[in-house]
């Protein structure tokens, strides 16, 4: 029904050619270097190091993706309304909204963290009431303070993708719900957040990629995630490049995982090609 | 014109934008089985009259009346109206299939999707039997092979006769048709005008604000020429095009031919 000549479909890497078109002998030759590397790196170089740390690899992998799931999530339930108060809003909406993505976007995101880690985070302990309220034991933690700061940039960066991806859907759709009868409400809901969504979707993808690695950011305020476990174990083998390589390739590898991820929902509405 | 029930009475409609007066006192009846066409030169607030009736644009000043019962309005403030009640305004648009120049189906779902999607969403039919109708439906547009398909993949045509399947799927007491065909390449023109034809001829309700005079002429029971924001003259198609009266009418006629 869909020709595949007229969908232009988001390439991923499941994209590959077929069998004949992809061993060609210049493809061939460089896949021998690369094996060739990949032998040398995992022959002359000492990896004998992992068992010991696997154990605390993966929970340091699994704090990562904590936090980039946890942030990226809560990130984007604020940027809606940032995104859309821009669009629609009342204009002290619209001038807050704007001033809060000026300012967290105009700022580093390491200086924001250590602004609320060093600077609020020290604070809260002077307060008695907030020493003895029940969220203490959170606030002396220091992965709120990492949440905190990834939530608000991952925040103000979508939501003004968000009111980019707002403002385009076409007003025309907009007043085709209307003029079906539809409440305000409902023509947010069935028309314009899922076109809204889906028209952001590319730019959301590359979005939450450069948010994976902001989050060794966490590591200077203490938090352990993927970085901080190979930074010690750096300290405790003396080891500098096999240990950065590995994280190199954890990364390289989530981030692989996130890409095919975003392809999949990119492809199941097919945008049509001009 | 005898004992038909009212389907839409408009009453002394006016439009201001800031300056402009777009509409100046226009007053129109439908009654149930009406095929009215409105024409008329660009400018003239043909569409703004059309985009009245459901509100999609809001009157200056002026009544509207579908199936016997009055929008209710306040005053805006600014000199112009609001609806009283948005949900009585929600209810009556639910019932008036609109029909766009530039289609405005929903991108992100199929035909079969936008078919169902008023009459599931705002008027709580069952899916299946929403389902059911709308198969029914797109068979009669000739668009039943495409139900799967998202918009984007259909050419000008196919996408108005979506469109005006999405319309007869909410069993419109009135069908508005705004320009349907002027957004089209003109070998596609004929497909969309046909369907309409086919409503036409079973006496559906319909008003029908169109650039095509010969089809106008066909189809409708009665034409409305509106110059200059005000009805210049109106009649059967027979007295419009055969015997114009007004100057403008005339001159608007001669120009087409």
């Amino acid at each position: 029904m869909i020709s595949e000549e007229s969908t232009i479909g988001a390439m991923a890497l499941t994209d590959l050619p077929d069998r004949q078109g992809f061993f060609k002998p210049h493809r061939i030759a460089l896949m021998a270097v690369a094996a060739a590397l990949v032998f040398c790196v995992v022959w002359f170089m000492r990896w004998d190091w992992i068992p010991e740390y696997g154990g605390r690899l993966a929970h340091g992998v699994g704090v990562t993706l904590l936090m980039l799931f946890g942030t990226c999530i809560l990130g984007f339930l604020f940027a809606l309304p940032i995104g859309l108060v821009q669009v629609t809003g009342p204009w002290p909406l619209k001038m807050l909204a704007k001033g809060f993505c000026t300012v967290i976007r105009g700022t580093p995101l390491l200086l924001q963290l250590w602004l609320l880690y060093y600077g609020i985070g020290s604070l809260f302990p002077q307060f008695p009431a907030i020493r003895q309220s029940f969220l203490w034991p959170y606030l002396r933690e220091a992965w709120p303070y990492g949440v905190a700061a990834l939530t608000i940039s991952f925040a103000a960066y979508e939501g003004e993708v968000m009111r980019g991806a707002f403002a385009g859907v076409p007003r025309g759709e907009l007043e085709a719900a209307r003029a079906y009868g539809m409440s305000r409400w409902k023509v947010f809901r069935r028309i314009w957040l899922p076109r809204a969504v889906h028209r952001a979707l590319p730019t959301l993808n590359g979005e939450t990629v450069l948010q994976l690695k902001s989050t060794p950011l966490v590591a200077t305020i203490t938090v352990i995630d993927v970085y901080a476990v190979i930074s010690k174990v750096r300290q405790m083998t003396f080891l500098t490049y096999e240990p950065l390589l590995l994280l190199a390739l954890i990364y390289l590898c989530l981030t692989a995982i996130l890409v095919v991820a975003f392809r999949y929902l990119e492809n199941k509405i097919p945008t049509r090609g001009a | 014109m005898t004992e038909r029930a009212e389907a839409i009475a408009v009453e002394n409609l006016h439009k201001r934008f800031g300056p402009l007066e777009v509409l100046k006192g226009v007053s129109l009846t439908a009654h149930e089985g009406d095929v009215i066409a409105i024409i008329g030169g660009s400018g003239s607030g043909k569409s703004t009259f059309l985009r009245c009736i459901n509100m999609l644009e809001l009157p200056s000043a002026g009544s509207v009346t579908i199936h016997g019962e009055t929008i209710a309005m306040k005053k805006d403030g600014h000199g112009g109206l609001l609806p009283a009640d948005r949900k009585q305004v929600q209810r009556l648009r639910s019932r008036l299939g609109m029909v766009f120049q530039s289609f405005n189906l929903w991108q992100h779902m199929t035909i079969l999707e936008n078919v169902i999607e008023a009459p599931v969403q705002v008027l709580g039919v069952p899916k299946a039997e929403a389902v059911e109708r709308a198969e029914a439906i797109l068979r009669r547009v000739g668009l039943h092979d495409k139900r799967d398909a998202y918009p984007a993949f259909l050419s000008g045509g196919q996408q108005q006769r979506a469109a005006i399947a999405r319309a007869l799927a909410i069993q419109p007491h009135v069908m508005l048709f705004d320009e349907p065909t002027s957004a089209l390449d003109p070998e596609l023109v004929g497909e969309v005008l046909s369907v309409i034809g086919d409503l036409a001829k079973e006496r559906r309700t319909m008003i029908l604000v169109t650039h095509e005079m010969k089809f106008a002429r066909n189809v409708a029971n009665h034409i409305v020429f509106l110059a200059n924001g005000v009805i210049e003259e109106q009649g059967p198609p027979e007295e419009i095009f055969g015997a114009p009266k007004s100057e403008r009418l005339k001159k608007f006629i001669s120009s087409i031919h």
